[in-house]
């Protein structure tokens, strides 16, 4: 059966985020084609690491557990992926839009002479008739994503070879347990009759990562600046108005470019994508790259000078005003309301 | 050591990042003409490691090699004035519609005709932000890639080491020659042109830019091999059509669609504090705080 395969990349040890969002995507897509879901992992001392993937609703879980594939190498992940896509025949194949995926995905891709799209937005099923041809293709796989500096929305398909493979970044899927006791069969590959020595070209001389310091998506709250903030300084009245909300900072790009603030906090297009209760956007014009980032918040406050900027399009409450004047107002009137 | 021989590859794109009100037409496609074509930021990046592997290894040459249409060899004066010794326009009709993977097909194709030690490639191209084709060449012509490379450490007779920068940190990788590197916006800028390679390679052109020129400027060329810009053509490469263009590209666009914003009406308040208390209150009522 051609089934749906999730690449499940490594963070420290642990299943990472984007993985797991992937495979919440990758099982609704499973239910909807009436297919499988599959996860590969590929790392060392991995026994046990299928409690992090089968709760996600992997029915088959792939192992490839070696001494030499600790840190992520191009090649002998490549060879491994190649192997078992060709033996599985999978429809459709997705990866984080990670440093990982985005080495690994093109190079996969090449080997099996199949498309990838990079970074898509959003993925659904459909069909589609090429009249030329007149050939009509159902059920594939359409990959949504922005397209030149995100002036445009491309939906790109891939009707004649398989598998339809797509990266996706962090935070841009929902991650949801599919079920707490959902039972996966793990099936291990065995390394050492798939690699060879030349995979093995590259060598790691010196890795140096730093945990993981900030990350505003877990927040419910987010108050946001951008350029319109002005100054670093002026960034701490919207830690202040987080701090006493419960919520975190985030950023426009401007903001991060300007210095403002540190790169962890920045939403949108090129960093993060957030979908808090509340996203409150101080001094941000409204950008589509900015916008792709945190339009779905189920609450959005716009507080800018300009009564046009694009932002309050997106805005439920559009306050005109600046921003260190509304901030001190907004903070003392949420210290009336909690007394 | 012996000189190297580095190709560097490099696209012409639209400056996505300056994209103005007349970028896109009242019918929704993107303006091209309105848009300012440019040398692709990080393949200039790309261009700066080659430059510096040649300032250390004297004999080393730099060849730049780009697949658009004919106006794109304006990047290889570009890449020219800037301390590139040539560069090659790989242009053919064939060659419209590619995706990443028809692309580094034909790219592949034309590498193959090339000498070569060291591939260097941007990470990814503004127009599309893919950050394919680098590892997809590597992976046709059988060589390790190094992606996100921010700096060339060392290099040996047959071994190369290099500093990536990755979401989180920093890797040191050694591997063996050739290979294919793509160089990110975090490496060192491109040095800026040089005057004496500007009078020296101004008048660099390809054949067909030289047609209909006047006959003094033809005998310039002919006097002067170092200004012709190679054109390499879909048979001079000999790449097989199957692969090319739309019908080798397995990823088709269904749909384009402009970003507009689905206005909602946004509620209007001021900045006086009996607006923001009666905003508080209302994030309050419906649960949205507290
Ligand atoms: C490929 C690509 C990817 C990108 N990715 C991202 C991304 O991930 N995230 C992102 O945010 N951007 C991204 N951008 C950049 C994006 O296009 C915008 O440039 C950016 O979002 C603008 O930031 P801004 O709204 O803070 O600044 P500006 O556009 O300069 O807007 C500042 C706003 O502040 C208002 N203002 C000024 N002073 C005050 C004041 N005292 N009080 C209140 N309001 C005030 C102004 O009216 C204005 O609306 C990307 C761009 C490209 C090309
Ligand atoms: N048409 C092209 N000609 C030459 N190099 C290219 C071309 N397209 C892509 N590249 C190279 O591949 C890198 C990644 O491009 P992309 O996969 O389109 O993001 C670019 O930075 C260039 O170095």
């Amino acid at each position: 059966m051609n089934n749906i395969f999730v690449f499940c990349e490594l963070d420290e040890g642990k299943i990472a985020d984007v993985s797991q969002e992937l495979l919440t995507k990758g099982r609704s897509l499973a239910n909807e084609l009436n297919c499988n879901l599959e996860a590969v992992v590929i790392g060392y001392k991995l026994e046990g690491i299928e409690s992090q993937i089968a709760p996600y609703g992997a029915d088959t879980i792939h192992v490839a557990d070696d001494k030499r594939l600790e840190h992520y190498l191009t090649l002998p992940f490549t060879t491994i992926i190649v192997d078992l896509f060709k033996k599985n025949q999978p429809q459709i194949a997705l990866f984080g839009a990670t440093s990982v995926g985005r080495d690994l995905g093109p190079r996969v891709s090449s080997a099996l002479q199949s498309g990838l799209t990079a970074d898509c937005t959003s993925l659904v099923i459909g069909d589609h008739e090429d009249k030329k041809a007149e050939k009509v293709y159902k059920n594939l796989l359409y990959q949504i994503r922005p397209a030149f500096g995100g002036n445009i929305i491309a939906t790109i398909i891939n009707p004649d070879c398989r598998p339809q493979m797509a990266t996706v970044r962090e935070g841009v899927m929902k991650k949801e347990i599919f079920n707490k006791n959902h039972k996966a069969k793990v099936a291990s590959i065995e390394v050492n009759k798939v690699v060879t020595d030349t995979d093995f070209l590259v060598e790691i001389i010196e890795r140096h990562m730093e945990p993981r310091k900030i990350d505003i998506k877990k927040s419910q709250v987010i108050v946001a600046g951008g350029y319109g903030v002005g100054s670093r300084e002026n960034f701490n009245l919207l830690f202040d108005l987080a701090h006493v909300l419960g919520g975190e900072v985030g950023a426009s790009r401007a903001a991060v470019d300007a210095g403002f603030v540190d790169h962890a906090r920045q939403v949108g297009q090129t960093g993060v994508t957030v979908r808090p209760k509340l996203y409150i956007a101080c001094g941000i014009s409204g950008q589509v790259q900015h916008t792709a980032g945190m339009e779905e918040s189920a609450m959005i406050i716009a507080i800018n000078t300009d009564p046009t900027a694009p932002i309050n399009k997106i805005a439920d409450y559009a306050i005109t005003g600046e921003v260190s004047e509304v901030i001190p107002r907004l903070i003392e009137a949420y210290k009336k309301f909690s007394k | 050591m012996k000189g190297l021989k580095i190709i560097v590859l490099a696209k012409q794109v639209p400056d996505t990042r300056n994209v103005g009100k007349d970028a896109m037409k009242a019918d929704g496609t993107v303006n091209r003409a309105a848009l300012p074509a440019i040398f692709n930021p990080e393949d200039l990046n790309a261009l700066e490691q080659a430059l510096r592997i040649k300032d250390k290894n004297p004999g080393t040459t730099v060849t730049l090699l780009t697949m658009g249409p004919g106006r794109a060899a304006e990047i290889i004066r570009e890449g020219m004035y800037r301390g590139a010794d040539n560069g090659y326009l790989l242009t053919d009709r064939a060659f419209a519609g590619s995706d990443t993977l028809a692309t580094s097909y034909a790219i592949s194709c034309a590498i193959k005709k090339l000498e070569y030690d060291i591939i260097i490639a941007g990470r990814q191209a503004i127009d599309g932000d893919t950050a394919q084709v680098g590892p997809q060449v590597a992976e046709k012509l059988g060589l390790p890639q190094v992606t996100y490379a921010e700096g060339i450490d060392k290099i040996t007779k047959n071994k190369i080491i290099i500093k990536r920068r990755l979401e989180r940190g920093v890797e040191t990788v050694s591997t063996t020659l050739p290979c294919v590197i793509t160089v990110n916006a975090t490496a060192p800028e491109c040095r800026p042109r040089n005057a004496k390679y500007l009078m020296k390679y101004k008048h660099a052109k390809t054949v067909t830019e030289l047609q209909g020129t006047a006959e003094d400027y033809i005998k310039l060329h002919e006097d002067r091999p170092y200004l012709r810009i190679p054109e390499l053509s879909v048979a001079d490469v000999q790449a097989d059509l199957h692969w090319l263009g739309l019908a080798g590209s397995p990823t088709k666009v269904k749909t384009i669609e402009n970003v507009v914003f689905a206005a909602k009406e946004a509620k209007q308040l001021t900045s006086d504090q009996k607006d923001l208390d009666w905003l508080m209150g209302e994030l309050m009522a419906n649960h949205t705080l507290g």
